[in-house]
């Protein structure tokens, strides 16, 4: 349903809501797969993304997300002398990621401490994002919600058991998906949820026996 | 929201109440949130808005590429045409003004989009500096606008890539004459006609950009729109009707946007953005970007 405020809005900097706004989420995003901003970033930028990015300001949006900056922080302008500054070091590449790609595109690898991620995500315009890939897994996430994802075995019972735990901490699930690579192998689970997840909640997922890996991706879009 | 301008319009009507007042409740219902909150949200792009136009009237501002930046300034400083002094001119300028903060990599409200949002914000408190209109009024007027917006977005595109420049300029000097056309009061069905007649001065409009850039002509393109904007406001409010119903209008925007050559939808592949100068422009603006 479309909604006033997605029309009058977002506040941002510009010049340009998918190569500039989409990007900065693009990079909020993936700053939340290593736990904060991250000290070695190798960011691949796919079609129209290549192709224009500089001119619209994608390289210091990314780098910008990266750091933590939201789409109206106006300190976006100066993200690649910040992040030089404050010793993130960043690297951007013209790809192809795929033939069949989203024209706006960007592949982002992460590196913080021993942490690592592998993020891929698309901007559709005015701003939406979509990311589509972590870590290998194909996912759909989109940033309008708060989101918990998560690598488990395929146990009988686990949509339950973080169900459960989501619950006892309050916590209202907007949306729910389950994909798994193949019978018996491992799932992957993206949770969409309406109130913001705490780490306690992370904690307890991750220390159920058959989760491998969870995250918290933060809300950034409206 | 609504999906036809003219349902919103009947409704207004039998409830005797202003399109404004019909599309902030509507949005309440929609989201489960107060209005006094949606108003809040709108009060701040006002702000923003208005931000904008101050920053891009000291001409201060250049782009990314250097292609544009400086002309907002010349209108409000420069020699005067027909327009000296009316509240035209300074509409004109403050479309520019916006539109160089947005090139700029300045904070701005996409409404609907980047590439179009000089428009509502020098229509709008372009007109309540001119009259003395209070926030509340252009508050207002901005829901009128989000309504507009919305039945464009459900019916037709607001992407330069969907639709070309009508989808995004286009919409927005659609909406701005719809909103502003209530903030004057105007009946619901004036918006109706005030929408009609700006947008049908804008289809076919194509979405060249030198480079693929939203500069080179968006930001003159934003001045364009304000004037058909007011075109749009003068007839409607003047009693003037457009025969063909706004919802139609709209719907036929969208045909045209479909049926459009990709080279004119944000591809720099046709259009301004492929004439010899404009080549030359894009390629040398690209390559001294990629040297700094």
């Amino acid at each position: 349903m479309v909604s006033l405020l997605d029309i009058i809005g977002p506040v941002m900097v510009g010049p340009s809501s998918s190569h500039t706004a989409g990007a900065c989420r693009l990079g909020l995003l993936a700053r939340n797969l290593v736990g904060g901003t991250p000290e070695k970033a190798r960011i691949e930028l796919h079609g129209s993304f290549a192709r224009t990015g500089e001119g619209h300001g994608t390289d210091k949006a990314i780098a910008g997300g990266l750091m933590g900056f939201r789409p109206d922080d106006e300190r976006l302008r100066d993200a690649l002398e910040i992040a030089e500054r404050e010793g993130l070091d960043y690297a951007f590449e013209k790809t192809t990621i795929a033939d069949d790609a989203h024209p706006n595109t960007a592949r982002i690898t992460l590196e913080r401490g021993e942490r690592q991620a592998v993020m891929t995500g698309s901007s559709l315009g005015a701003g939406r994002i979509l990311v589509t890939e972590i870590n290998d897994y194909s996912v759909e996430v989109s940033g309008g919600y708060h989101t918990i994802v998560l690598i488990a075995e395929d146990v009988k019972g686990s949509v339950a058991a973080i169900a459960t735990i989501l619950a006892e901490h309050g916590i209202n699930i907007a949306n729910l998906r389950l994909t798994r690579k193949a019978r018996g192998g491992d799932a992957f689970m993206v949770i969409e949820v309406d109130d913001v997840p705490g780490e306690g909640v992370r904690d307890e997922i991750r220390a159920l026996p058959w989760v491998r890996w969870a995250f918290r991706l933060d809300k950034v879009s409206a | 929201m609504y999906r036809a301008l003219a349902e919103a319009i009947r409704d207004a009507e039998q409830q005797g109440i202003s399109l404004a007042r019909l599309a902030l409740e509507t949005e309440a219902r929609d989201q489960g949130r107060p209005v006094e909150e949606i108003r809040g949200a709108l009060q701040r792009a006002l702000d923003v808005m208005r931000g904008a136009v101050e920053q891009g009237m000291t001409g201060e501002l250049r782009s990314a590429s250097g292609l544009v930046g400086g002309d907002a300034a010349k209108l409000r400083t420069g020699p005067a045409g027909p327009l000296a002094g009316t509240l035209f001119r300074d509409v004109l300028a403050r479309a520019l003004a916006v539109q160089e903060v947005n090139a700029a990599m300045g904070v701005i409200v996409a409404a609907p989009t980047a590439g179009g949002a000089g428009v509502l914000p020098a229509v709008l408190t372009g007109l309540a500096q001119a009259r003395a209109i209070p926030d509340d009024a252009v508050v207002d007027a901005l829901a009128v606008a989000g309504l507009i917006g919305a039945v464009i977005a459900e019916r037709a595109s607001l992407s330069g890539a969907e639709g070309g420049c009508q989808a995004e300029t286009g919409a927005a000097a659609a909406m701005a004459a719809g909103a502003a056309t209530e903030m004057l009061g105007g009946s619901p069905g004036q918006v109706g006609h005030a929408t009609a007649l700006a947008m049908q001065g804008t289809l076919g409009l194509v979405c060249d950009p030198l480079g693929g850039l939203v500069e080179l002509p968006c930001v003159f393109r934003n001045a364009t729109g304000s004037a058909i904007a007011l075109t749009g406001i003068e007839l409607a409010i003047a009693g003037v009707e457009f025969a063909i119903p706004v919802d139609e209008v709209i719907d036929v925007m969208g045909q045209i946007g479909a049926e459009m050559d990709v080279r004119y939808r944000e591809t720099a592949g046709g259009g301004l953005a492929a004439t010899p100068t404009g080549r030359r422009l894009a390629h040398e603006r690209l390559v001294q970007l990629r040297r700094r």
